[in-house]
């Protein structure tokens, strides 16, 4: 029989010895993000083409204890230090000719039933005018997806981008069911690829292999941003309404070559973020659907398909 | 202390409830037969799904949850029977449970199991099952899940178990002419019981601190499972009660499992001196105190966004109440909730006549009863419904659930004398309308949410804008009962289903105390 001191003894020694193999690693988890705070060269907001070295950068927004809570993958990064991508969408200039859907879906072979970029038909309420509006991932700084996740195959980076892991994905669905913006698609069957497609390396800032069994969402092509190039969509967009930069430089590019600050973009456009009140804090803008000089959906937009089965 | 040569025989009681071990007729292997057979089935279902990928169900990314997820918290549900009558009943010295203690246990063991296997099954890569251990992220509902539902599977088990150890050393003791592996399985999990007083001290001093232990651990883990669904934003989902809302809900479901287990086991088992209209009257009335505060919850759950009307709500709300999922809806809670204490509270009802011919039931009444309550239920419809304000109206939408409402209610008031009469009869109609209604209603809570997301559905390909499985995740499900059900017959197989000691022990306090001896003849 154990006496109540063996007992002891052999409940503490257990746990030493199972803390490297699991325990220790679980708890790691709850650690914030690296610091509050990044170091950064930015662009001064005071004068005009100017760089200041900025000590600490605050990675703003959202709750960092959940958000940063993620351990990605060892060898899957937080992405470049000291950027905050942000995109901003003018409803104003999108004409619906979903360019920015297409592109999305040939840069990352995006398989059947998928649209990663999905143009909806919105209308506020009944007189208000019918517009378009262009979805990709809000990469939320107070990410659901991430929260839920329950393999750390979502996480945050710190430039803000909500990456997904399609090698550690178990196939959950949480963070689809989480998702309030309906942006995470899942591949149901085996997508299908083609032999150039095979060919290309696993890489999650790529993201063009696809996998049976796993989530997928827009991630701002962070393989092209490496490049200094814009994501698909953004360069696509032949109407220049999808702006894409980096909040910490305060600089904003859309498909036409222009540059704007992004604060003063937003500030006097009375630009918004889609459902503020849900508090996801996400990284997309939108523009207000003002003085449309373009076509816009028909009065009645399409009904969303409800109960319409084959 | 039981002594193996003064006692070779059992006493006449023991060897009846005996008997249900070894009994096995044709009926009892067609049963098995077919059980095997429907699991067989599902898991040829499931190596479908495994080869061709969860497309081959009718979940889509608009629908990510669906079948799987509604038996898996039903499942759940059902299991919470067993903390319910061993460690409450227990604690509060209800002595009318015990020759039933068992049974609710052993539904406890069987729907955890199944309950337990329902999220592997709608995994998209159960092949990285070990991701959980390896990636385990606290911050998950679904790891607080996995915790919460091993800790109450290995609690639920020993509590299946502790109380069943001097059983054991009675079957090990004097089953002399079973096969070899049974003894030695006896002898195994008897644990070297003889009885003595301090053993029996240790296992009364172990049920009491199990029994303490047992009821937070049980409502934590449905309030985990429920908050799968009210940790997320969604309309519908999006709620704080969820957590005592699904726990009664729950006990519920559980509740009535247990009366169609008792009606089951008393008719196949022939245990009709231990289980008398006594306990189903008892179980009757724990089932209605239950049912009334599970429609409370139900009517805070959806009378508080019905009320406001919030732009997000509408659309779950009038596809519920008038919409495509409105006759599920409403047979939940008619045929799920309040039928079923109508039929449970029956025999207590002095007015209902006593009738041994019904009239209703001649064909001539019979056809215009239903055509009067079509017309009654079609004309009620069309007069303007509640969920009139919420614009999506569709009155008398197809004749069908009518028709069934009506001839529903026909029946119901037809055979109101016939269920006056046989008080079991009725317990067990209630009881399985109950769970069918429990069932359904998860679907209830689950599915319709996901047709009225924040960005309505749009550019969805066709046949991912509505949710309808398929017969994978119906086959499935299917093999899920059976795969319960088995679990069930094999444990009453194995053990006897009626505690043997425990309902002794009640029999000889209530014998001291002068009062009646109602379930068993004296040993």
């Amino acid at each position: 029989m154990l006496s109540r001191r063996s007992f002891l003894r052999l409940v503490a020694v257990g746990t030493a010895a199972a803390a490297p193999l699991g325990g220790n690693r679980m708890f790691r988890r709850w650690r914030l993000g690296r610091g509050g705070a990044v170091p950064a060269l930015v662009a001064s907001p005071a004068v005009d083409r100017t760089l200041v070295q900025l000590t600490d950068v605050p990675t703003q927004g959202g709750d960092p204890t959940i958000a940063y809570a993620a351990s990605p993958p060892e060898s899957r990064g937080q992405g470049p230090a000291g950027r905050r991508w942000v995109m901003v969408i003018d409803l104003a200039k999108c004409d619906g000719c979903r360019e920015c859907t297409r592109a999305c879906q040939g840069m990352h072979f995006i398989p059947a039933g998928q649209e990663w970029l999905r143009v909806y038909e919105l209308r506020d309420n009944e007189v208000a005018a019918p517009y378009w509006f262009p979805r990709p991932c809000m990469q939320c700084d107070n990410a659901p997806c991430v929260k839920v996740c329950p393999v750390s195959a979502a996480w945050k980076r710190e430039d803000g981008i909500v990456m997904q892991d399609t090698s550690r994905c178990i196939g959950c669905r949480f963070c689809i069911a989480a998702c309030p913006y309906g942006a995470r698609s899942f591949n149901w069957t085996q997508p299908e690829e083609t032999e150039a497609q095979q060919n290309l390396p696993y890489s999650d800032e790529w993201n063009q292999r696809h996998r049976k069994g796993t989530t997928e969402k827009c991630i701002f092509c962070p393989g092209l941003i490496k490049e200094g190039k814009l994501p698909a969509c953004v360069s696509a967009c032949p109407m220049g309404a999808v702006y894409f930069g980096d909040q910490v430089e305060d600089a904003v590019t859309n498909s036409q070559g222009e540059t704007v600050r992004f604060s003063e973009l937003i500030r006097q456009n009375a630009g918004y973020r889609f459902m503020e009140e849900l508090g996801t804090e996400p990284r997309v803008y939108y523009l207000p659907p003002r003085k449309r000089l373009y076509p816009v959906p028909p009065d009645e937009p399409q009904p969303a398909t409800t109960g319409v089965h084959p | 202390m039981i002594d193996r040569r003064r006692r070779p025989t059992f006493s006449l009681r023991e060897q009846h409830l005996l008997d249900s071990l070894q009994a096995t007729g044709p009926r009892y292997y067609a049963l098995v037969g077919g059980l095997v057979a429907v699991i067989i089935w599902g898991l040829i279902a499931y190596g479908v799904q495994l080869r061709y990928g969860l497309g081959v169900t009718g979940l889509r990314d608009n629908f990510m949850w669906g079948v799987y997820i509604t038996n898996f918290v039903f499942f759940i549900g059902v299991s919470h029977v067993g903390a319910l009558m061993s460690a409450i009943l227990r604690l509060t010295g209800a002595e009318w449970r015990r020759p039933i203690t068992r049974m609710a246990e052993a539904i406890t063991f069987a729907s955890l199991l199944m309950g337990a296997l329902m999220p592997f099954v709608d995994m998209g890569r159960p092949d990285r099952i070990l991701n959980l251990f390896l990636h385990g992220r606290l911050q998950s509902p679904i790891l607080w899940d996995i915790m919460s539902i091993t800790t109450y599977l290995t609690g639920s088990t020993l509590f299946l178990y502790v109380p069943m150890i001097p059983d054991i050393a009675l079957l090990r003791d004097h089953y002399g002419h079973g096969p070899a592996w049974r003894r030695r399985l006896y002898t195994i999990l008897a644990l070297g019981w003889r009885g003595t007083p301090g053993q029996k001290h240790h296992l009364e001093t172990v049920m009491g601190v199990l029994a303490v232990l047992i009821i937070p651990v049980a409502i934590s883990v449905h309030t985990v499972v429920s908050w799968i669904m009210a940790m997320t934003l969604r309309a519908g989902w999006n709620s704080t009660i969820f957590g005592p809302y699904f726990v009664s809900g729950a006990l519920f479901s559980g509740a009535a499992a247990v009366i169609t287990a008792m009606a089951a086991f008393r008719w196949a088992y022939h245990l009709e001196d231990y289980i008398t209209v006594r306990h189903f009257k008892r179980m009757g009335y724990l089932v209605i105190a239950l049912g009334v505060i599970y429609a409370y919850f139900t009517f805070n759950e959806y009378w508080t966004p019905l009320y406001k009307l919030a732009e997000h709500e509408r659309g779950y709300l009038a596809a519920v109440f008038s919409g495509p999922y409105a006759p599920i809806f409403w047979f939940t809670q008619i045929g799920g909730l309040l039928i079923p204490v109508l039929l449970l509270t029956l025999p207590t009802i002095s007015w209902v006549p006593r009738l041994r011919a019904t009239p209703l039931l001649q064909p001539r009444p019979a056809v215009a009863a239903v055509t009067a309550a079509l017309g009654l239920l079609v004309f009620v419809s069309l007069s303007g419904s509640p969920a009139a304000a919420l614009g999506e109206v569709t009155t008398a939408r197809t004749v069908l659930p009518w028709a069934f409402a009506a001839t529903a209610l026909w029946l119901f008031v037809a055979l109101l004398p016939v269920f006056r009469e046989r008080p079991i009869a009725a317990a067990v109609v209630a009881s399985v309308l109950v769970n069918i209604g429990a069932w359904l209603k998860r679907f209830v809570i689950i599915v319709p949410t996901l047709q009225y997301p924040f960005l309505p559905i749009q550019r969805a390909p066709v046949g991912w804008a509505f949710y309808r499985p398929t017969w994978v995740e119906w086959s499935i499900t299917a093999a899920a009962l059976a795969g319960f059900a088995l679990i069930y017959i094999l444990f009453s197989k194995l053990f006897p289903i009626i505690s043997i000691w425990e309902t002794r022990e009640e029999g000889t306090a209530q014998a001291s105390a002068g009062g009646e001896v109602a379930h068993a003849p004296a040993p």
